[in-house]
Formats: C-alpha cells, sequence, structure tokens
C-alpha cells in the first residue's frame, strides 16, 4: 500500500479537467517518469504557478467533479509521479476516481460544507495532513491549528488501495 | 420490476459482485489505440503477462497521430502494431485504412446492441447509439480488459431523456446534445447512464445518434444509450445479414434490449426540441451553452470540421450544403477532417470534397489530431476555433487556444462570414 498524506495544495476551483491536469501534447510520453514536469500546466487558476506551488505536495484538496473529461490515466499518473498519491474533493469524474483507485491512490469525497470548511480555516497557509488509513481519519495541521476529519471509503475501493491496484486485485480473483 | 437497458445488459454479463454495488462483467469487446494502449502494453509486458483474453474481440486503430509527426508518435504506433502482430489480433488498423476510432469500429459491424465494450478513451459512449453499454476506461480498466477480458462498474443507475417536438430546419443532433449538457450540466450525470429515447431520436440516423451519444461524457456519463431500432438494423444489416432471416427477425431480436415499461430511472427528463436554435459553447466547460445569435462578435482563426463528434459523412453533407458556391472568410483558415476512409471516399463520391477545397478548405486525412491539440490543426496562443468537436476545455486544441463547440452547419457558416454565425443567418 503506498503512502498517504503530506503537505496540502489547495485547489480552489471545481470542475478541473484532466486536459488542464496533463495537456494532451504530453501524451505522446510512454512513462509515467516522463509526465512529472508537466503537471497542472494548463490549469485555469488565477495565481496559481506550477513551479512554485507543487513542490513537495503529496495532497491536493479541492471542488466538484475533480478530474472530469478526458480517460486518461496519465492523469493520476502524472500526480502520482510528483508524490500526489491522494486527492480530497466534493466529488470526482467516474474514470478519474477509477483510474486513482485502480492504481492504488486515493479519491476521496467529503461533504461540501466539510471542504468549505477545510478551504476556510487551511487555505493560504503551510498545511499538512496526517492519514490514519485502518481508521479512516484524517488530521489536517497547519500552526497553531488542528482538525480531525473522518473519511469513508467503500469496500471495493478500499480493497483496490489494499491490494495496490486493479491490475493485482484482478489477477488474484479472474 | 422492470429494467433499463443498461440493467438487462449487466444482467446478461456479470460475472462478479466483488463488492456491494459493484459489479464485474464481461466484455464483448476491447477497443484500442496508441496514445492509452501502449502503456498497457508495456506493463503487461513488465509484468510477464504479455497475452490477451482472446484476439477475435480485440480491434486496434492508430488514430490520434497519424502519420506519425514525430519519433514519439511513431513510437506509440509501432508498440502497439507489433503487439497487434504479435498476438493475431487481426483487425488492426494502420495508416491507409485507420480513422477515429469511434466512427471507424461502428463502421466496422463491431457494435452490436446488447454488447460490452471499454476503451481507453472517454468518448467510447459514442457506441451507446447501438444499444450497447460502451464506456471509457483508464489504461489500468484497459489491461485488465485485455487480459481478462473484464471490467468492474458500479452497479448501473439510469437517467432516462425524452427527446420530444420537431428538430427545427438547420438544427441538428450535436445542437439537442449541447443544450442536454447546457441543462445537465458538466457532473449532471456522473456515475449514470444517460437513456435517449423519444419520438426525436427513433427519427434520427445513427449518425445523429452517434453525435448525441458521444457527447454524453461531457455530462459525466458513464455511456449515453439508445434503443436499437429498425435504423440499427438497417445500418448493420450486412455485418448480420446471415445471422436473420429477414430484417423484422433481427429487430425482433433487438427489441429483447429494450426497456421495460415499468423500467426505474434515477431521473426522467423531457427535452423539446421545437423551438431550439443553432448553439455554441462560450468559456471553457462544454455545459456553457448558448444560442449562436446570442454570441455578440466572435472572431475566429480557424473552423475545424471532423472528430469523433461530428465527422461523419451527415456532417460533411450538413456542412457542404452551406459552403457550396461559397468561400471561406479570408481572415481564417478551415480545415476538414473526414472520420473515415469510408467517409473520405463518399465524401469524393458525393463530390463534397470537391466543395471544401473550392471554399478554401485543407482536406486532411482522417484523425483525431486537431481535436486534442495534438497534430494538424493546433491552435497558436489566443487563437479562436469554431469547432465541431466535443471539448472546449482550456488549451484543448493547443496552449491558449479558446474553442467554440459548434455544428458541423454552423462551422461552415462561421468560416463563410469570418465568425461565429448560424447557417441561418448567412448571407
Amino acid at each position: 500500500m503506498r503512502n498517504f498524506g503530506g503537505k496540502v495544495l489547495f485547489l480552489d476551483r471545481s470542475d478541473i479537467n484532466t486536459d488542464e491536469i496533463i495537456p494532451a501534447r504530453y501524451l505522446t510520453e510512454m512513462t509515467k517518469a516522463a509526465l512529472k514536469p508537466y503537471l497542472l500546466e494548463d490549469l485555469a487558476l488565477e495565481e496559481f504557478d506550477a513551479a512554485r506551488d507543487l513542490a513537495g505536495v503529496g495532497t491536493i484538496v479541492t471542488r466538484a467533479n475533480f478530474g472530469c473529461g478526458s480517460s486518461r490515466e496519465h492523469a493520476p499518473w502524472a500526480l502520482e509521479a510528483n508524490g500526489i498519491h491522494l486527492v480530497i474533493a466534493e466529488s470526482f469524474a467516474r474514470i478519474f476516481r477509477q483510474n486513482m483507485f485502480n492504481c492504488g491512490l486515493m479519491a476521496v469525497a467529503l461533504a461540501p460544507e466539510t471542504i468549505a470548511r477545510l478551504f476556510e480555516r487551511f487555505s493560504g497557509r503551510a498545511t499538512r495532513v496526517a492519514v490514519d488509513f485502518p481508521g479512516m481519519l484524517f488530521e489536517f495541521t497547519s500552526e497553531g491549528i488542528r482538525e480531525e476529519v473522518p473519511f469513508t471509503l467503500a469496500p471495493f475501493d478500499r480493497a483496490l488501495v489494499e491490494a495496490g491496484g486493479w491490475v493485482e486485485y484482478a489477477d488474484q480473483r479472474y | 420490476m422492470g429494467l433499463t437497458i443498461a440493467e438487462k445488459i449487466f444482467d446478461a454479463h456479470r460475472v462478479d459482485r466483488p463488492a456491494e454495488g459493484i459489479e464485474t462483467i464481461r466484455l464483448d469487446a476491447v477497443f484500442c489505440h496508441e496514445i492509452t494502449t501502449p502503456i498497457a502494453i508495456n506493463d503487461l509486458m513488465a509484468r510477464g503477462k504479455d497475452r490477451v483474453f482472446d484476439p477475435g474481440r480485440i480491434k486496434a486503430v492508430i488514430d490520434h497521430v497519424t502519420p506519425a509527426k514525430d519519433s514519439k508518435t511513431a513510437s506509440q504506433g509501432k508498440v502497439l502494431r507489433d503487439w497487434a502482430r504479435r498476438h493475431g489480433i487481426t483487425d488492426f488498423f494502420d495508416i491507409g485504412r485507420n480513422g477515429v476510432c469511434h466512427a471507424l469500429f461502428p463502421e466496422k459491424g463491431f457494435v452490436r446492441p446488447g454488447d460490452t465494450i471499454i476503451m481507453g478513451d472517454s468518448h467510447t459512449c459514442t457506441l451507446g447509439a447501438f444499444g450497447a453499454f460502451a464506456a471509457g476506461v483508464g489504461t489500468t480498466d484497459l489491461e485488465v480488459g485485455i487480459l481478462k477480458g473484464v471490467c468492474a462498474f458500479r452497479t448501473p443507475r439510469t437517467i432516462r431523456i425524452d427527446i420530444t417536438g420537431t428538430l427545427p430546419e438547420g438544427v441538428f443532433a450535436k445542437d439537442v446534445i449541447l443544450s442536454i449538457i447546457g441543462r445537465l450540466g458538466v457532473d449532471g450525470a456522473t456515475d449514470h447512464i444517460i437513456e435517449f429515447d423519444g419520438p426525436v431520436v427513433s427519427a434520427m440516423s445513427m449518425e445523429a445518434r452517434m453525435t448525441l451519444c458521444n457527447m454524453a461524457i461531457e455530462a459525466g456519463a458513464t455511456c449515453g444509450i439508445c434503443r436499437p431500432d429498425q435504423a440499427t438494423v438497417d445500418y448493420l444489416w450486412p455485418f448480420i445479414e446471415n445471422a436473420y432471416a429477414n430484417h423484422q427477425a433481427a429487430l425482433e431480436d433487438f427489441k429483447s434490449w429494450w426497456p421495460d415499461p415499468d423500467a426505474v430511472y434515477a431521473e426522467t427528463l423531457v427535452c423539446d426540441v421545437s423551438d431550439l436554435e443553432p448553439l455554441a459553447t462560450f468559456g471553457y466547460k462544454p455545459d456553457q451553452v448558448r444560442p449562436v445569435r446570442e454570441m455578440g462578435d466572435v472572431v475566429v482563426d480557424q473552423v475545424y470540421i471532423g472528430s469523433c463528434t461530428n465527422g461523419r459523412i451527415e456532417d460533411l453533407r450538413a456542412a457542404a450544403a452551406v459552403l457550396r458556391g461559397r468561400r471561406i472568410h479570408p481572415s481564417l483558415r478551415a480545415i476538414l477532417s473526414p472520420a473515415t476512409p469510408k467517409v473520405f471516399r463518399q465524401a469524393l463520391a458525393e463530390g463534397l470534397i470537391e466543395v471544401f477545397m473550392e471554399a478554401g478548405f485543407c482536406v486532411t486525412n482522417p484523425t483525431c489530431g486537431a481535436c486534442l491539440g495534438m497534430s494538424n490543426g493546433v491552435l497558436a496562443e489566443g487563437e479562436v476555433c469554431a469547432s465541431t468537436t466535443n471539448r472546449n476545455f482550456p488549451g484543448r486544441m493547443g496552449k491558449g487556444g479558446m474553442v467554440h463547440l459548434v455544428s458541423p452547419a454552423t462551422a461552415a457558416a462561421t468560416a463563410v462570414a469570418g465568425r461565429l454565425t448560424s447557417a441561418r443567418d448567412l448571407r
């Protein structure tokens, strides 16, 4: 199983699509590692600077419908190549969400009001999240503040994370 | 309790329920192209599992960048080509026979009512036009599909959209689906299948139904789906004539996939198209839609006609009808990419290519290229394109470029006027 958590990047926008996460012009790459420099290159979000804001990040917290659009698994791979194994959002597009769990990564949905509170309390501050996987608990910390947020995973998603992904899981089962 | 089309298909293909709300289904076909498949192939090789579940059920095409534009795209094509040869995948479509996957594979008769199909491409939902369950997936799902012939999905939930009224002259399936996406929003159908039904769909050709289902993903849907009917039988007849005594027998068989009258839907919407106008997108999301007439003065640098959404023969006919005897505006450039060699040849035979070229269009070989900014019509920073494709995302057709999604008729009228214009308003 992967390690989850780390420094948090807040992306305050809904409907961030996979073309923004990794533009199609880089889909000619045939290794995951080669995607690393291009993550979020076309993100339409004011004041976002990929070179500055992605350094050391392990988790993204964002709004609704993250990962809509193209089915490209290059999106989770580009995240993974940058050490981002966890995305927390109000909701996800189906294929992106499935691709994350298929890779043994996590796409965790939280209630809109919880996401709103996390943005309110932690966005704009140096924030880290620790993940207690067996206890299904996020612990967000920033200087002087701390918040525990329980989360749930559907049994199948949890099984994929524990197996390390869908290839491993399917290989044992089918 | 009655069943929807998707529920009937899942019932006929279920092999496992690995967890609550999850169903693993047997796949009738796995379709592959050169952008998302090579990494799956390489991963299977690295795992010592370079096998395919059934070479006869795998179809592959090089379509996204073809002919190859550089060494990297040439390598992607080579990995797919070598793999197809190695495993005896005879339905492999290379340069000269290749076309945009979601136009080519139906044309070859590979999609039948009740089928289950996955492909590493989000617009695989197009194929639901035939009454199939066809879903775009990522490379890992594709990899397991290639190896085991199965894929896992959430238990299907269906939104039914009854399209009623009469489609006005000059308004097309593209305008209908844009209006529906505008209404649902880009995540309005996430984790759902959209069943398109009603008299307008029944009157549509298979080409128009493919346009409709193609953009179901732009509302987040897993698949768009239409009940297979007489039009489906007629389209598929050359491929099924040995299997059925006559058209009627085929239709009766196809009817087994029709939704039950008491099927349970997550939601049912009625969409009356009688007053629909030609539409265009503004902004960077496909649900940002308004009538072309209300777009204001939008100067356009490039017009693009093609893609899995609108690169079929009917689309070319609709655009050519607007272009005949006219020339494109000198301030812009226009590109036509017929979606398949068959469409290209048909357009040649019907004199449509002549119309496009007389008007000043550049005609390219069948490829996806420009739609996702990979080749054959990439935009420069700050440029604006009126396009018959399916996504207006930031940078989609080139970094810093802006895309307005329109029907082929509107694209053609825009090419003549030099600014966003519907065919109705073209002088």
